[in-house]
Protein backbone atom coordinates (compact mmCIF):
# COMPACT_ATOMS: atom_id res chain seq x y z
CA UNK A 1 0.00 0.00 0.00
CA UNK A 2 1.29 3.55 -0.73
CA UNK A 3 1.41 6.09 1.68
CA UNK A 4 -0.53 9.00 1.72
CA UNK A 5 0.83 11.97 1.72
CA UNK A 6 -2.09 14.05 3.66
CA UNK A 7 -4.05 13.47 7.02
CA UNK A 8 -8.10 13.72 6.51
CA UNK A 9 -8.14 15.73 10.22
CA UNK A 10 -5.06 17.35 10.87
CA UNK A 11 -6.15 17.72 14.45
CA UNK A 12 -7.02 13.92 15.18
CA UNK A 13 -4.00 12.55 17.13
CA UNK A 14 -2.71 10.14 15.99
CA UNK A 15 -4.39 10.25 12.13
CA UNK A 16 -5.88 7.81 10.61
CA UNK A 17 -3.32 6.66 8.88
CA UNK A 18 -0.79 6.07 12.30
CA UNK A 19 2.58 5.13 11.46
CA UNK A 20 2.13 4.80 7.61
CA UNK A 21 1.70 8.58 7.46
CA UNK A 22 4.39 10.27 5.91
CA UNK A 23 4.20 13.22 7.65
CA UNK A 24 5.91 13.37 11.40
CA UNK A 25 3.83 15.14 13.04
CA UNK A 26 0.39 17.17 13.71
CA UNK A 27 1.86 20.46 12.30
CA UNK A 28 3.21 18.78 9.63
CA UNK A 29 -0.18 17.78 8.90
CA UNK A 30 -1.79 21.05 8.97
CA UNK A 31 0.75 22.81 7.10
CA UNK A 32 -0.08 19.55 4.11
CA UNK A 33 -3.49 20.76 4.17
CA UNK A 34 -2.98 24.50 4.40
CA UNK A 35 -0.48 23.54 1.33
CA UNK A 36 -3.12 21.61 -0.41
CA UNK A 37 -6.16 24.23 -0.39
CA UNK A 38 -3.78 27.24 -1.47
CA UNK A 39 -2.67 24.95 -4.65
CA UNK A 40 -6.39 24.35 -4.91
CA UNK A 41 -7.28 27.70 -4.76
CA UNK A 42 -4.81 29.02 -7.12
CA UNK A 43 -5.64 26.43 -9.86
CA UNK A 44 -9.35 27.55 -9.50
CA UNK A 45 -8.12 31.03 -9.98
CA UNK A 46 -6.10 30.16 -12.74
CA UNK A 47 -9.15 28.53 -14.42
CA UNK A 48 -11.70 31.29 -13.94
CA UNK A 49 -9.27 33.99 -15.01
CA UNK A 50 -8.75 31.51 -18.04
CA UNK A 51 -12.60 31.10 -18.58
CA UNK A 52 -13.13 34.83 -19.07
CA UNK A 53 -9.72 35.35 -21.32
CA UNK A 54 -11.64 32.52 -22.99
CA UNK A 55 -14.61 34.38 -23.20
CA UNK A 56 -13.51 37.92 -24.36
CA UNK A 57 -11.84 36.30 -27.19
CA UNK A 58 -15.25 34.65 -28.29
CA UNK A 59 -16.39 38.05 -28.41
CA UNK A 60 -13.56 39.57 -29.90
CA UNK A 61 -14.15 36.49 -32.62
CA UNK A 62 -17.86 37.21 -32.53
CA UNK A 63 -17.84 41.05 -33.95
CA UNK A 64 -16.91 40.35 -37.30
CA UNK A 65 -20.61 38.28 -37.81
CA UNK A 66 -22.46 41.66 -38.58
CA UNK A 67 -25.49 40.38 -40.07
CA UNK A 68 -25.99 38.33 -36.88
CA UNK A 69 -25.79 41.17 -34.55
CA UNK A 70 -26.42 43.91 -36.39
CA UNK A 71 -30.56 43.79 -36.17
CA UNK A 72 -30.65 42.91 -32.55
CA UNK A 73 -28.35 45.94 -31.45
CA UNK A 74 -31.14 48.44 -32.03
CA UNK A 75 -33.06 46.16 -30.03
CA UNK A 76 -31.10 46.14 -27.28
CA UNK A 77 -29.63 49.64 -27.54
CA UNK A 78 -33.59 50.65 -26.80
CA UNK A 79 -33.93 47.87 -24.33
CA UNK A 80 -30.80 49.12 -22.16
CA UNK A 81 -30.52 52.72 -23.29
CA UNK A 82 -33.94 54.49 -23.91
CA UNK A 83 -35.49 52.50 -21.09
CA UNK A 84 -32.82 53.04 -18.81
CA UNK A 85 -32.75 56.70 -19.28
CA UNK A 86 -36.47 57.31 -16.76
CA UNK A 87 -34.31 55.92 -14.09
CA UNK A 88 -31.21 57.45 -14.50
CA UNK A 89 -32.68 60.77 -14.53
CA UNK A 90 -34.96 60.57 -11.46
CA UNK A 91 -31.19 59.44 -9.26
CA UNK A 92 -29.54 62.71 -11.47
CA UNK A 93 -32.73 65.02 -10.64
CA UNK A 94 -32.49 64.85 -6.67
CA UNK A 95 -28.33 64.33 -6.82
CA UNK A 96 -28.39 68.02 -8.77
CA UNK A 97 -31.03 68.88 -5.87
CA UNK A 98 -28.80 67.73 -3.21
CA UNK A 99 -25.07 68.38 -4.27
CA UNK A 100 -26.23 72.62 -4.42
CA UNK A 101 -27.33 72.23 -0.95
CA UNK A 102 -24.39 70.48 0.31
CA UNK A 103 -22.11 73.36 -2.03
CA UNK A 104 -24.17 76.18 -0.04
CA UNK A 105 -23.84 74.77 3.18
CA UNK A 106 -20.18 73.81 2.80
CA UNK A 107 -19.03 77.08 1.59
CA UNK A 108 -20.89 79.25 3.75
CA UNK A 109 -18.84 82.44 4.89
CA UNK A 110 -15.75 80.86 3.31
CA UNK A 111 -15.80 80.55 -0.47
CA UNK A 112 -18.11 83.15 -2.60
CA UNK A 113 -21.78 81.71 -2.96
CA UNK A 114 -20.88 81.14 -7.26
CA UNK A 115 -18.59 78.26 -5.96
CA UNK A 116 -21.94 76.45 -5.65
CA UNK A 117 -22.05 76.46 -9.64
CA UNK A 118 -18.20 75.16 -9.86
CA UNK A 119 -18.98 72.25 -7.14
CA UNK A 120 -22.30 71.18 -8.57
CA UNK A 121 -20.47 71.25 -11.81
CA UNK A 122 -17.78 69.09 -11.27
CA UNK A 123 -18.62 66.75 -8.96
CA UNK A 124 -21.57 65.76 -11.62
CA UNK A 125 -19.54 65.63 -14.82
CA UNK A 126 -16.39 64.15 -13.14
CA UNK A 127 -17.93 61.40 -10.16
CA UNK A 128 -21.99 61.43 -9.27
CA UNK A 129 -23.60 61.01 -12.91
CA UNK A 130 -21.42 58.80 -14.06
CA UNK A 131 -20.73 56.25 -10.74
CA UNK A 132 -24.66 56.63 -9.25
CA UNK A 133 -25.95 56.05 -12.63
CA UNK A 134 -23.14 53.46 -13.36
CA UNK A 135 -24.14 51.70 -9.87
CA UNK A 136 -28.28 51.99 -10.69
CA UNK A 137 -27.85 50.50 -14.26
CA UNK A 138 -25.87 47.81 -13.08
CA UNK A 139 -28.66 46.75 -11.09
CA UNK A 140 -31.69 47.17 -13.76
CA UNK A 141 -29.12 45.96 -16.84
CA UNK A 142 -26.72 43.83 -14.96
CA UNK A 143 -29.65 41.62 -13.39
CA UNK A 144 -31.77 41.97 -16.83
CA UNK A 145 -28.69 40.28 -18.79
CA UNK A 146 -27.65 37.64 -16.40
CA UNK A 147 -31.52 36.52 -15.69
CA UNK A 148 -32.53 36.60 -19.45
CA UNK A 149 -29.15 35.04 -21.02
CA UNK A 150 -29.30 32.53 -17.32
CA UNK A 151 -32.95 31.41 -18.31
CA UNK A 152 -32.39 30.39 -21.90
CA UNK A 153 -29.03 28.75 -21.23
CA UNK A 154 -31.33 26.23 -18.52
CA UNK A 155 -34.19 25.91 -20.95
CA UNK A 156 -31.73 25.05 -23.56
CA UNK A 157 -32.49 27.76 -25.68
CA UNK A 158 -28.64 28.50 -26.22
CA UNK A 159 -28.12 24.75 -27.49
CA UNK A 160 -31.06 25.86 -29.96
CA UNK A 161 -29.24 28.57 -31.26
CA UNK A 162 -26.03 26.37 -31.69
CA UNK A 163 -27.88 23.88 -33.51
CA UNK A 164 -29.69 26.43 -35.59
CA UNK A 165 -26.12 27.33 -36.99
CA UNK A 166 -25.71 30.39 -35.37
CA UNK A 167 -22.86 31.46 -33.02
CA UNK A 168 -25.09 32.86 -29.61
CA UNK A 169 -21.91 35.22 -28.83
CA UNK A 170 -22.88 37.01 -31.90
CA UNK A 171 -26.88 36.43 -31.17
CA UNK A 172 -26.76 37.45 -27.24
CA UNK A 173 -23.69 39.18 -26.47
CA UNK A 174 -22.07 41.00 -29.45
CA UNK A 175 -25.67 43.39 -29.25
CA UNK A 176 -25.58 44.00 -25.49
CA UNK A 177 -21.75 44.80 -25.43
CA UNK A 178 -22.71 47.05 -28.28
CA UNK A 179 -25.86 48.71 -26.58
CA UNK A 180 -23.94 49.32 -23.31
CA UNK A 181 -20.61 50.72 -25.18
CA UNK A 182 -23.25 53.41 -27.36
CA UNK A 183 -26.25 53.97 -24.79
CA UNK A 184 -24.46 54.16 -21.24
CA UNK A 185 -22.27 57.52 -22.96
CA UNK A 186 -25.74 59.36 -23.94
CA UNK A 187 -27.72 58.23 -20.38
CA UNK A 188 -24.59 59.02 -18.05
CA UNK A 189 -24.45 62.64 -20.10
CA UNK A 190 -28.14 63.26 -19.49
CA UNK A 191 -28.11 62.33 -16.17
CA UNK A 192 -25.00 64.46 -15.74
CA UNK A 193 -27.36 67.37 -17.41
CA UNK A 194 -30.30 66.78 -15.77
CA UNK A 195 -28.08 67.15 -12.34
CA UNK A 196 -26.62 70.58 -12.89
CA UNK A 197 -30.04 71.98 -14.12
CA UNK A 198 -31.87 70.58 -10.86
CA UNK A 199 -28.49 72.12 -8.95
CA UNK A 200 -29.75 75.08 -11.05
CA UNK A 201 -33.06 75.24 -10.18
CA UNK A 202 -32.55 74.30 -6.87
CA UNK A 203 -29.77 77.39 -5.70
CA UNK A 204 -32.41 79.78 -8.01
CA UNK A 205 -35.48 78.89 -5.64
CA UNK A 206 -33.31 77.97 -2.52
CA UNK A 207 -30.27 79.73 -2.53
CA UNK A 208 -29.53 83.45 -2.26
CA UNK A 209 -27.84 82.43 -6.27
CA UNK A 210 -28.23 84.35 -9.01
CA UNK A 211 -28.26 82.85 -12.96
CA UNK A 212 -25.21 84.33 -13.93
CA UNK A 213 -23.38 83.81 -10.54
CA UNK A 214 -24.08 79.84 -11.28
CA UNK A 215 -23.52 79.94 -14.46
CA UNK A 216 -20.14 82.08 -13.29
CA UNK A 217 -18.73 78.98 -11.34
CA UNK A 218 -19.73 75.96 -13.86
CA UNK A 219 -17.34 77.91 -16.42
CA UNK A 220 -14.56 78.97 -13.30
CA UNK A 221 -12.70 76.10 -13.58
CA UNK A 222 -14.14 74.55 -16.70
CA UNK A 223 -11.97 72.41 -19.10
CA UNK A 224 -12.95 69.92 -21.74
CA UNK A 225 -11.22 66.89 -20.14
CA UNK A 226 -13.96 67.28 -17.22
CA UNK A 227 -16.65 65.99 -20.22
CA UNK A 228 -14.61 63.68 -21.83
CA UNK A 229 -13.20 62.11 -18.47
CA UNK A 230 -16.97 61.49 -17.67
CA UNK A 231 -17.71 59.61 -20.88
CA UNK A 232 -14.51 57.46 -20.60
CA UNK A 233 -15.98 56.36 -17.46
CA UNK A 234 -19.27 55.66 -18.77
CA UNK A 235 -18.07 53.35 -22.01
CA UNK A 236 -15.89 51.78 -19.49
CA UNK A 237 -19.07 51.30 -17.54
CA UNK A 238 -21.17 49.78 -19.91
CA UNK A 239 -18.68 48.11 -21.44
CA UNK A 240 -18.20 46.06 -18.19
CA UNK A 241 -21.65 45.78 -16.68
CA UNK A 242 -22.79 44.11 -19.99
CA UNK A 243 -19.84 41.80 -20.60
CA UNK A 244 -20.21 40.58 -16.64
CA UNK A 245 -24.05 39.96 -17.50
CA UNK A 246 -23.72 37.88 -20.60
CA UNK A 247 -20.09 36.21 -18.74
CA UNK A 248 -22.72 35.23 -15.77
CA UNK A 249 -25.85 34.82 -17.15
CA UNK A 250 -24.07 31.95 -19.78
CA UNK A 251 -22.45 30.48 -17.19
CA UNK A 252 -25.86 29.59 -15.51
CA UNK A 253 -26.16 26.30 -13.95
CA UNK A 254 -28.92 24.47 -12.05
CA UNK A 255 -32.59 25.90 -12.94
CA UNK A 256 -34.93 28.34 -11.39
CA UNK A 257 -31.76 28.50 -8.27
CA UNK A 258 -28.94 29.51 -10.56
CA UNK A 259 -30.96 31.54 -12.52
CA UNK A 260 -31.84 33.90 -9.34
CA UNK A 261 -27.97 33.37 -8.42
CA UNK A 262 -26.00 34.51 -11.95
CA UNK A 263 -28.48 37.60 -11.52
CA UNK A 264 -27.38 38.73 -8.02
CA UNK A 265 -23.68 38.07 -9.24
CA UNK A 266 -24.30 40.19 -11.60
CA UNK A 267 -25.28 43.40 -9.51
CA UNK A 268 -23.09 42.36 -7.02
CA UNK A 269 -19.76 41.77 -9.64
CA UNK A 270 -20.75 45.19 -12.01
CA UNK A 271 -20.97 47.15 -8.57
CA UNK A 272 -17.38 45.97 -7.12
CA UNK A 273 -16.04 46.48 -11.12
CA UNK A 274 -17.42 50.01 -11.33
CA UNK A 275 -15.97 50.94 -7.74
CA UNK A 276 -12.58 49.55 -9.02
CA UNK A 277 -12.94 51.65 -12.78
CA UNK A 278 -13.84 54.21 -11.23
CA UNK A 279 -10.68 54.53 -8.80
CA UNK A 280 -8.42 53.07 -12.08
CA UNK A 281 -9.55 56.63 -14.32
CA UNK A 282 -8.53 58.85 -11.39
CA UNK A 283 -5.29 57.59 -11.28
CA UNK A 284 -4.72 57.51 -14.46
CA UNK A 285 -6.36 60.18 -15.95
CA UNK A 286 -6.69 62.94 -13.14
CA UNK B 1 -24.37 8.38 -41.55
CA UNK B 2 -23.81 9.08 -37.87
CA UNK B 3 -21.45 6.84 -36.07
CA UNK B 4 -20.55 6.95 -32.45
CA UNK B 5 -16.68 5.30 -32.00
CA UNK B 6 -16.04 4.34 -28.84
CA UNK B 7 -17.36 7.54 -26.81
CA UNK B 8 -16.45 8.20 -23.72
CA UNK B 9 -17.95 11.28 -21.78
CA UNK B 10 -17.25 12.07 -18.28
CA UNK B 11 -18.27 14.93 -16.12
CA UNK B 12 -16.15 15.46 -13.22
CA UNK B 13 -15.63 11.82 -11.27
CA UNK B 14 -18.84 10.54 -13.01
CA UNK B 15 -18.30 8.74 -16.57
CA UNK B 16 -21.63 9.16 -18.13
CA UNK B 17 -20.56 7.28 -21.69
CA UNK B 18 -17.95 4.36 -21.35
CA UNK B 19 -16.95 3.28 -24.91
CA UNK B 20 -20.51 4.10 -26.87
CA UNK B 21 -20.09 2.78 -30.00
CA UNK B 22 -22.94 2.83 -32.74
CA UNK B 23 -23.84 3.07 -36.31
CA UNK B 24 -27.05 4.88 -37.51
CA UNK B 25 -27.79 3.80 -41.11
CA UNK B 26 -29.34 6.25 -43.82
CA UNK B 27 -32.88 6.29 -43.87
CA UNK B 28 -33.63 4.65 -40.76
CA UNK B 29 -35.13 5.69 -37.38
CA UNK B 30 -32.82 4.63 -34.50
CA UNK B 31 -34.68 4.88 -31.27
CA UNK B 32 -31.98 5.06 -27.72
CA UNK B 33 -33.88 3.81 -24.84
CA UNK B 34 -32.38 3.31 -21.38
CA UNK B 35 -32.85 4.51 -18.05
CA UNK B 36 -32.94 7.85 -16.54
CA UNK B 37 -29.33 9.31 -16.63
CA UNK B 38 -27.70 7.23 -18.76
CA UNK B 39 -26.31 9.79 -21.18
CA UNK B 40 -28.95 9.38 -24.10
CA UNK B 41 -29.54 13.00 -24.32
CA UNK B 42 -25.50 13.05 -23.83
CA UNK B 43 -24.73 11.27 -27.00
CA UNK B 44 -27.35 12.90 -28.79
CA UNK B 45 -25.76 16.41 -27.99
CA UNK B 46 -22.44 15.22 -29.32
CA UNK B 47 -23.83 14.88 -32.88
CA UNK B 48 -24.16 18.56 -33.20
CA UNK B 49 -21.36 19.38 -31.12
CA UNK B 50 -23.02 20.63 -27.95
CA UNK B 51 -20.44 18.62 -26.27
CA UNK B 52 -16.93 16.96 -27.19
CA UNK B 53 -16.24 13.55 -26.00
CA UNK B 54 -13.73 13.08 -23.99
CA UNK B 55 -12.07 9.56 -26.21
CA UNK B 56 -13.45 8.29 -29.04
CA UNK B 57 -15.07 10.68 -31.89
CA UNK B 58 -18.61 10.84 -33.41
CA UNK B 59 -18.89 11.36 -36.74
CA UNK B 60 -21.76 12.90 -39.27
CA UNK B 61 -21.37 11.36 -43.43
CA UNK B 62 -17.34 10.76 -42.02
CA UNK B 63 -16.12 14.41 -40.88
CA UNK B 64 -15.42 13.82 -37.02
CA UNK B 65 -17.36 16.41 -35.24
CA UNK B 66 -15.05 17.79 -32.60
CA UNK B 67 -12.28 18.52 -34.96
CA UNK B 68 -14.43 20.43 -37.10
CA UNK B 69 -14.03 23.52 -37.78
CA UNK B 70 -16.51 26.56 -37.24
CA UNK B 71 -17.17 26.32 -41.24
CA UNK B 72 -17.62 22.54 -41.54
CA UNK B 73 -19.80 22.74 -37.77
CA UNK B 74 -22.24 24.90 -39.20
CA UNK B 75 -22.15 22.60 -42.37
CA UNK B 76 -23.28 19.71 -40.49
CA UNK B 77 -25.44 21.45 -37.89
CA UNK B 78 -27.05 22.82 -40.93
CA UNK B 79 -28.07 19.01 -42.19
CA UNK B 80 -29.37 18.03 -38.78
CA UNK B 81 -32.47 19.05 -36.74
CA UNK B 82 -32.76 18.61 -33.49
CA UNK B 83 -35.78 18.98 -31.47
CA UNK B 84 -35.43 19.32 -27.43
CA UNK B 85 -36.99 17.66 -24.78
CA UNK B 86 -38.74 21.17 -24.03
CA UNK B 87 -38.92 22.51 -27.34
CA UNK B 88 -36.68 25.18 -26.15
CA UNK B 89 -38.44 28.02 -28.11
CA UNK B 90 -37.18 31.80 -27.91
CA UNK B 91 -39.78 32.82 -25.33
CA UNK B 92 -39.32 36.70 -27.28
CA UNK B 93 -39.68 35.38 -30.63
CA UNK B 94 -43.49 34.58 -32.12
CA UNK B 95 -44.28 30.84 -33.59
CA UNK B 96 -43.41 31.78 -36.95
CA UNK B 97 -40.15 33.32 -35.87
CA UNK B 98 -38.96 30.67 -34.51
CA UNK B 99 -39.52 28.18 -37.13
CA UNK B 100 -38.11 31.09 -39.42
CA UNK B 101 -34.92 31.74 -37.25
CA UNK B 102 -32.71 28.59 -38.94
CA UNK B 103 -33.73 29.43 -42.82
CA UNK B 104 -33.05 33.46 -42.27
CA UNK B 105 -29.59 31.99 -41.27
CA UNK B 106 -29.49 30.07 -44.56
CA UNK B 107 -29.97 33.49 -46.20
CA UNK B 108 -33.28 32.44 -47.68
CA UNK B 109 -35.18 35.00 -49.41
CA UNK B 110 -38.35 36.28 -47.44
CA UNK B 111 -40.89 34.17 -49.44
CA UNK B 112 -39.32 31.28 -49.60
CA UNK B 113 -38.67 31.55 -45.82
CA UNK B 114 -42.44 32.64 -45.76
CA UNK B 115 -43.69 29.39 -47.55
CA UNK B 116 -41.28 26.79 -45.89
CA UNK B 117 -42.44 27.81 -42.24
CA UNK B 118 -46.05 27.47 -43.29
CA UNK B 119 -45.38 24.28 -44.69
CA UNK B 120 -43.56 23.16 -41.54
CA UNK B 121 -46.12 24.01 -39.70
CA UNK B 122 -48.88 22.76 -41.83
CA UNK B 123 -46.54 19.27 -41.49
CA UNK B 124 -47.30 19.42 -37.55
CA UNK B 125 -50.93 20.47 -38.17
CA UNK B 126 -50.25 24.10 -36.62
CA UNK B 127 -50.99 25.81 -39.59
CA UNK B 128 -52.23 29.37 -39.02
CA UNK B 129 -50.04 29.66 -35.78
CA UNK B 130 -47.37 31.82 -37.16
CA UNK B 131 -48.40 34.93 -34.98
CA UNK B 132 -49.08 33.18 -31.68
CA UNK B 133 -46.72 33.47 -28.87
CA UNK B 134 -44.42 30.36 -27.12
CA UNK B 135 -45.99 31.24 -24.02
CA UNK B 136 -49.85 30.30 -25.33
CA UNK B 137 -49.14 27.12 -26.47
CA UNK B 138 -49.28 23.84 -24.80
CA UNK B 139 -46.75 21.71 -24.08
CA UNK B 140 -47.99 19.66 -26.89
CA UNK B 141 -47.89 22.43 -28.95
CA UNK B 142 -44.83 23.45 -28.41
CA UNK B 143 -43.24 20.00 -29.18
CA UNK B 144 -44.77 20.21 -32.61
CA UNK B 145 -43.49 24.11 -33.02
CA UNK B 146 -40.17 22.63 -32.15
CA UNK B 147 -40.73 19.76 -34.75
CA UNK B 148 -41.84 22.10 -37.51
CA UNK B 149 -38.47 24.49 -36.60
CA UNK B 150 -36.55 21.32 -37.24
CA UNK B 151 -38.14 20.56 -40.62
CA UNK B 152 -38.40 23.61 -42.25
CA UNK B 153 -34.38 23.55 -42.65
CA UNK B 154 -35.07 20.29 -44.60
CA UNK B 155 -32.37 18.64 -42.78
CA UNK B 156 -30.84 15.35 -43.45
CA UNK B 157 -30.60 14.17 -39.73
CA UNK B 158 -33.65 14.94 -37.17
CA UNK B 159 -32.27 13.93 -33.47
CA UNK B 160 -35.25 13.50 -31.14
CA UNK B 161 -34.54 14.28 -27.32
CA UNK B 162 -37.28 12.48 -25.51
CA UNK B 163 -39.90 13.96 -27.91
CA UNK B 164 -42.96 12.52 -25.66
CA UNK B 165 -42.30 13.11 -22.10
CA UNK B 166 -44.33 14.40 -20.47
CA UNK B 167 -46.74 14.90 -22.63
CA UNK B 168 -50.56 12.50 -22.45
CA UNK B 169 -50.90 9.10 -24.12
CA UNK B 170 -53.12 11.02 -26.94
CA UNK B 171 -50.70 14.03 -27.64
CA UNK B 172 -47.62 11.56 -27.38
CA UNK B 173 -49.25 9.12 -30.18
CA UNK B 174 -49.64 12.40 -31.84
CA UNK B 175 -45.89 13.41 -32.03
CA UNK B 176 -45.08 9.64 -33.14
CA UNK B 177 -47.10 9.61 -36.11
CA UNK B 178 -45.95 13.30 -36.81
CA UNK B 179 -42.13 11.63 -36.17
CA UNK B 180 -43.52 8.93 -38.59
CA UNK B 181 -44.85 11.58 -40.99
CA UNK B 182 -41.99 13.87 -41.22
CA UNK B 183 -39.76 10.45 -41.91
CA UNK B 184 -42.15 9.54 -45.17
CA UNK B 185 -42.66 13.01 -46.33
CA UNK B 186 -38.74 14.02 -46.00
CA UNK B 187 -36.92 10.30 -45.92
CA UNK B 188 -34.69 11.99 -42.98
CA UNK B 189 -32.28 9.83 -41.16
CA UNK B 190 -33.70 10.00 -37.39
CA UNK B 191 -32.21 9.57 -33.82
CA UNK B 192 -35.01 9.55 -30.96
CA UNK B 193 -33.91 9.15 -27.55
CA UNK B 194 -36.37 8.11 -25.21
CA UNK B 195 -37.90 5.54 -22.50
CA UNK B 196 -41.61 5.60 -23.85
CA UNK B 197 -41.79 1.93 -25.08
CA UNK B 198 -44.76 2.38 -27.05
CA UNK B 199 -43.42 5.30 -28.87
CA UNK B 200 -40.11 3.33 -29.63
CA UNK B 201 -41.96 1.05 -31.14
CA UNK B 202 -44.08 3.16 -33.31
CA UNK B 203 -41.26 5.14 -34.77
CA UNK B 204 -38.09 2.72 -34.50
CA UNK B 205 -36.78 0.85 -37.31
CA UNK B 206 -34.00 -0.24 -35.09
CA UNK B 207 -33.78 -0.05 -31.19
CA UNK B 208 -30.11 0.40 -29.51
CA UNK B 209 -30.39 0.14 -25.26
CA UNK B 210 -28.05 2.49 -23.49
CA UNK B 211 -27.00 0.73 -20.41
CA UNK B 212 -23.83 1.80 -18.02
CA UNK B 213 -22.17 4.10 -20.34
CA UNK B 214 -22.10 1.64 -23.48
CA UNK B 215 -24.98 -0.10 -26.18
CA UNK B 216 -26.47 -3.06 -24.50
CA UNK B 217 -28.21 -4.87 -27.18
CA UNK B 218 -29.18 -3.23 -30.43
CA UNK B 219 -31.82 -4.85 -32.96
CA UNK B 220 -35.19 -4.60 -34.94
CA UNK B 221 -38.10 -3.72 -32.82
CA UNK B 222 -39.16 -7.69 -33.18
CA UNK B 223 -35.82 -8.66 -32.26
CA UNK B 224 -36.06 -6.17 -29.01
CA UNK B 225 -39.15 -7.32 -27.93
CA UNK B 226 -38.04 -11.50 -28.34
CA UNK B 227 -34.44 -10.17 -26.08
CA UNK B 228 -33.84 -12.55 -23.21
CA UNK B 229 -31.57 -10.18 -21.66
CA UNK B 230 -32.64 -9.81 -18.20
CA UNK B 231 -31.75 -5.96 -18.01
CA UNK B 232 -33.19 -5.12 -21.58
CA UNK B 233 -36.33 -7.59 -20.64
CA UNK B 234 -36.98 -5.60 -17.01
CA UNK B 235 -36.74 -2.29 -18.87
CA UNK B 236 -38.70 -2.67 -21.94
CA UNK B 237 -41.78 -4.51 -19.44
CA UNK B 238 -41.24 -1.34 -16.86
CA UNK B 239 -40.99 -4.09 -14.02
CA UNK B 240 -39.93 -2.92 -10.90
CA UNK B 241 -38.84 -6.50 -9.66
CA UNK B 242 -35.16 -7.24 -9.01
CA UNK B 243 -34.56 -3.64 -8.59
CA UNK B 244 -31.41 -4.84 -5.96
CA UNK B 245 -29.58 -6.87 -8.91
CA UNK B 246 -30.43 -4.35 -11.62
CA UNK B 247 -28.59 -1.71 -9.16
CA UNK B 248 -25.58 -4.05 -9.02
CA UNK B 249 -25.46 -3.81 -12.58
CA UNK B 250 -25.82 -0.48 -12.73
Amino acid sequence: MSRPLVVVDPVAEPCEWGSACLLSSRAACSLALVQLALVSRAVGLVESVGRKGRFLGEVARAVPDVGTWAPRAIVQMRRLGADSVPVALYIAAFTGIVLALLASYTMTGAVPVYFVGTFVGKASMLELAPVLTGLALAGRIGANIAAELGTMRVTEQVDALETLAYNPVSFLVVPRVLAGLIMFPIVIALSAATSIVFAWFTALQLLDLSTPDFVKGIRLFYQTKDVWYGLVKAVSFGGAITLIGCFVGLSTRGGAEGVGRAATNAVVYSAVIILVLDAFWAVTLL
Amino acid sequence: MIEFGGVVKRFGPKTVLDGFTLDVRDGETMVIIGFSGTGKSVALKHIVGLLEPDEGDVRVDGVVVHEADRHQLIEIRSRVGYVFQFAALFDSMTVGENVALGLRRQRLPHDEIQLRVAEALELVDLGGTENQWPAELSGGMRKRVGLARAVALRPRYILYDEPTTGLDPVTSAVIDALMVRAREHLGVTGIVVTHDMRSAYTVGDRIAMLFKGRVRQVGTVDEIRATDDPVVRQFIEGRPDDTNALAELM
